[in-house]
């Protein structure tokens, strides 16, 4: 029997988080920040790393909280909850792959930082936005101990943040991973991206032949682990955005009025809300379980449990957005609606990492041919 | 009362063991897959003495009070016990009423004398139970149902009829409500709940058959049947009261039932198994990528249903509605089963379209399946009721 464990530690650690973006997040502030250049005002940035978030799956001799990912999903999910923008997906990616595939020079030199509060970004997709994360056409070329590096990155989140960027790029026919610092980038390397989700600040990272030392490609090349990562985050931050759009679709549907009563009698609305409230359950379990999975090691049944989780928190997570803006009227058509940020927040989060019928696809041989 | 691991894995082992050992053979007649379509005699009587085996062996009601026939043991032990019928893939237990609803409501309602009278015949099947809640024109809407109990000195006289009462021809007890007057404030103020003797004259459950074409449930007719007074429950007025607790046990949400499996279970697995042998233009349907998709699909679903099952006993993944997941169990489980179930017509080709024989596909069982799939999405208050139920007792959304 497939159980959801819960620890003490994460459950002092969801309580942190609940509260901490409740206060910090209210929508009125998510809208101010949209018009701000960084994705997240950067004293709130200051208290996250205050509260230990950007350290805590970095191990504890490099100076962070040494937790499993799997303790970084009640983060992930309270910042969804409140639509909450910040590096801190972005930097806790980073730090997988650098953990992961890093090499003892690499990790010494990036993860203290990132501990420390540097935030750091990934950058993996390309223009013609496929899903498989080794199908790439940016290229690194070896001569001596230089590489040369041409690449094309899209969706690269608070690039001129970052302290490290980790770079996908083929290497001798190989996909492989590359740290580049900040002050490495040449100017105008990075191009700001418009992106559905005004909370997100994405950029395109373009280099030709950048010169690097050898030193910067990583010993390992897990795009699996990656790929695991951002499908147990991206998933924590749906099911978040779930239950936040339902509380902004019951609120109006339990105050607006028409012909005499509360919209929310009408069971044209109320039947497709209690389809979102057990999207909403579902997907958190899934979600619960691939981090259970996660935690424990449980090898042969992750990927499966994260593959699920992306593939029904997407529709889920899409689906409620769709209503949400619906359920509003006339008034759901405007910018005021809190419903289009939902709306907005769930079509980026089924579009980046695969969406539904990416996953199923993958998963199909998994669940059914053995 | 503590338990250990050892004595959890003791039992476990015991409970694996005996039912691995005791399962019934096929009969080599057709059995129901719940309680509510039960049909013949010879399944009836096939199922009452499975009950009872699994009773005197103590695997069911094993954590109701003893001195009432139960085993006064911890639920964990029922659990287990349960979940090893299942896995035996065992024959359910027939008097789903009585275990589920009707003893959980006695045992926290009933008088000492109740609980002596009615708790152990549940449990062995000696006595099955039926329920009067429907009425030919008051189904959805129970609160209005006009069944008549008028008292005349020591008994009430019944009149009126109840529809779709599943073990009706079978049940020594029925669950009752009743009209005891019409001139309350509100339509709910009427009625009362009594536990009624079924071999009373004037009461005639007559059979009526099902879109399968097999017997399951009854129309219960009252003529001026006279049942003792004192086998009211709860006061005169009071019946909507003990009818919404009993609905509780019902569905799943209040828990305190004797344990044991209430149906036939058709997992996913079944299915996909189905997909691997049928065929569909030549070659196995699971080859067929639109049924791939679709498998995945209803795994998920039925993976999302087990995880929300392992997450509520976490309380610090509740969520901001806490009781979705416990009050949507018969709401997500029996569309899920009729999904499935209407979907294993479509792997087999144009044998999709026969019904039970010996030509059809696994005998005709995937067709049958699927019409008796309904009994869980009508029966216990349909699935559009199920809607509203919930969003407005989980969401707080305003009533209709
Ligand atoms: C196999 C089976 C076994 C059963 N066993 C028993 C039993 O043992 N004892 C017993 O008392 N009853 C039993 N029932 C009866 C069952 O509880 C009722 O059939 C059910 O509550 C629906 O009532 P109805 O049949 O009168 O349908 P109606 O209430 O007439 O419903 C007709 C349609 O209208 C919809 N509808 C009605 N009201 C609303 C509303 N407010 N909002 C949206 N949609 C609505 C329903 O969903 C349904 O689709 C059984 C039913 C079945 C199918």
């Amino acid at each position: 029997m497939a159980t959801i464990e819960f620890s003490e530690e994460q459950t002092m650690l969801m309580e942190t988080a609940v509260d901490f973006c409740r206060k910090q997040s209210p929508i009125e502030r998510v809208r101010a920040q949209i018009e701000q250049p960084q994705s997240v005002d950067p004293a709130v940035w200051q208290e996250m790393v205050n509260l230990g978030w950007t350290g805590i799956t970095v191990p504890e001799q490099y100076g962070g909280l040494g937790l499993s990912l799997a303790d970084a999903v009640p983060i992930a999910e309270s910042m969804g909850r409140h639509l909450m923008g910040s590096p801190f997906v972005s930097t806790t990616l980073a730090t997988q792959a650098l953990i992961s595939s890093g090499g003892e020079a690499l990790r010494e030199r990036w993860l203290p930082q990132i501990a420390a509060g540097t935030p750091a970004s990934m950058a993996l997709t390309e223009e013609d936005g496929n899903w498989n994360l080794t199908e790439i056409g940016s290229f690194a070329t070896l001569q001596g101990d230089q590489l040369s590096l041409t690449a094309k990155k899209c969706f690269v989140q608070d690039a001129p943040d970052a302290g490290v960027i980790v770079v996908s790029a083929n290497v001798d026919g190989r996909a492989r991973l590359i740290a580049i610092a900040a002050d490495q980038l040449p100017p105008g390397a990075l191009t700001r991206e418009t992106v559905i989700d005004e909370t997100r600040r994405s950029y395109t990272l373009e280099v030709d032949a950048l010169a690097l030392p050898v030193a910067q490609l990583l010993e390992g090349a897990d795009f699996a682990a990656i790929e695991r990562a951002a499908l147990l985050l991206l998933s924590a931050e749906m099911s978040g955005g779930l239950s936040g759009v339902l509380h902004v679709i019951i609120d109006y549907l339990t105050t607006r009025k028409q012909f005499d009563q509360y919209i929310g009698s009408y069971q044209s609305l109320k039947h497709p809300t209690v389809q979102i409230l057990l999207s909403l359950e579902a997907c958190r379990s899934h979600l619960y379980r691939a981090a259970t999975c996660m935690a424990q090691g449980n090898a042969t049944e992750l990927e499966a449990a994260l593959r699920m989780a992306k593939a029904q928190g997407s529709e889920a997570f899409a689906f409620a957005g769709d209503r949400a803006v619906q359920f509003h009227g006339g008034f759901g058509f405007t910018y005021e609606c809190d419903a289009q940020l939902f709306l907005r927040r769930a079509l980026w989060c089924q579009y980046q990492f695969g969406d539904a019928a990416y996953h199923r696809n993958l998963l199909a041989p998994l669940l059914l041919d053995d | 009362m503590s338990v250990t691991q050892a004595e959890i894995t003791e039992f476990e082992e015991q409970a694996d063991r005996w039912f691995a050992e005791n399962k019934p053979a096929n009969p080599g007649f057709i059995l129901p897959e719940t309680f509510m379509e039960v049909g013949t005699d010879q399944q009836f009587e096939f199922l009452r003495n499975w009950q009872q085996k699994v009773y005197e062996n103590g695997y069911v009601g094993m954590s109701w009070p003893k001195e009432f026939g139960g085993l006064g043991m911890d639920q964990v032990f029922q659990d287990i016990a349960t979940k090893a019928m299942a896995k035996h893939r065992v024959p359910f237990l027939p008097n789903t009423i009585g275990l589920n609803w009707a003893g959980p409501l006695i045992l926290a309602m009933g008088s000492q004398e109740e609980k002596s009278r009615y708790i152990k015949g549940i449990l062995s099947a000696e006595d099955i139970w039926c329920q009067g809640f429907s009425e030919p024109d008051h189904g959805s809407d129970l609160g209005s149902a006009q069944c008549k109990a008028v008292k005349d000195g020591d008994e009430y006289v019944i009149n009126g009829s109840k529809i779709w009462t599943s073990l009706g021809s079978y049940a020594k007890y029925m669950i009752l409500i009743a009209r005891t007057s019409t001139d309350g404030p509100n339509k709910y103020a009427g009625l009362s709940f009594f536990l009624a003797p079924m071999q009373t004259e004037g009461i005639e459950p007559r059979p009526i058959k099902k879109l399968t074409g097999e017997y399951g449930f009854c129309q219960t007719f009252f003529n001026d049947a006279r049942i003792p007074a004192s086998c009211m429950i709860g006061g005169e007025g009071e019946g909507w009261k003990v009818a919404m607790a009993t609905l509780m046990f019902e569905r799943g949400a209040a828990g305190g039932q004797a344990g044991g499996l209430a149906m036939m279970d058709l997992s996913i697995d079944d299915v996909v198994e189905l997909a691997r042998r049928a065929k569909r233009n030549g070659k196995p349907a699971i080859e067929d990528p639109r049924v791939r998709e679709e498998l995945v699909d209803l795994i998920t679903e039925a993976r999302g249903n087990s995880h929300m099952a392992a997450r509520d006993k976490v309380p610090a993944l509740a969520t901001d509605w806490p009781t979705a997941i416990s009050m949507s169990g018969k709401l997500r489980s029996s569309e899920l089963k009729r999904r499935m179930c209407q979907f294993a017509l479509s792997l087999q080709g144009a044998n999709g379209a026969r019904y039970v024989s010996s030509d059809a596909v696994d005998g005709g069982l995937w067709q049958r399946s699927y019409l008796n799939a309904f009994s869980g999405t009508i029966g216990g208050g349909t699935s559009q009721i199920q809607h509203n139920i919930i969003g407005e007792r989980v969401l707080g959304l305003p009533k209709g």
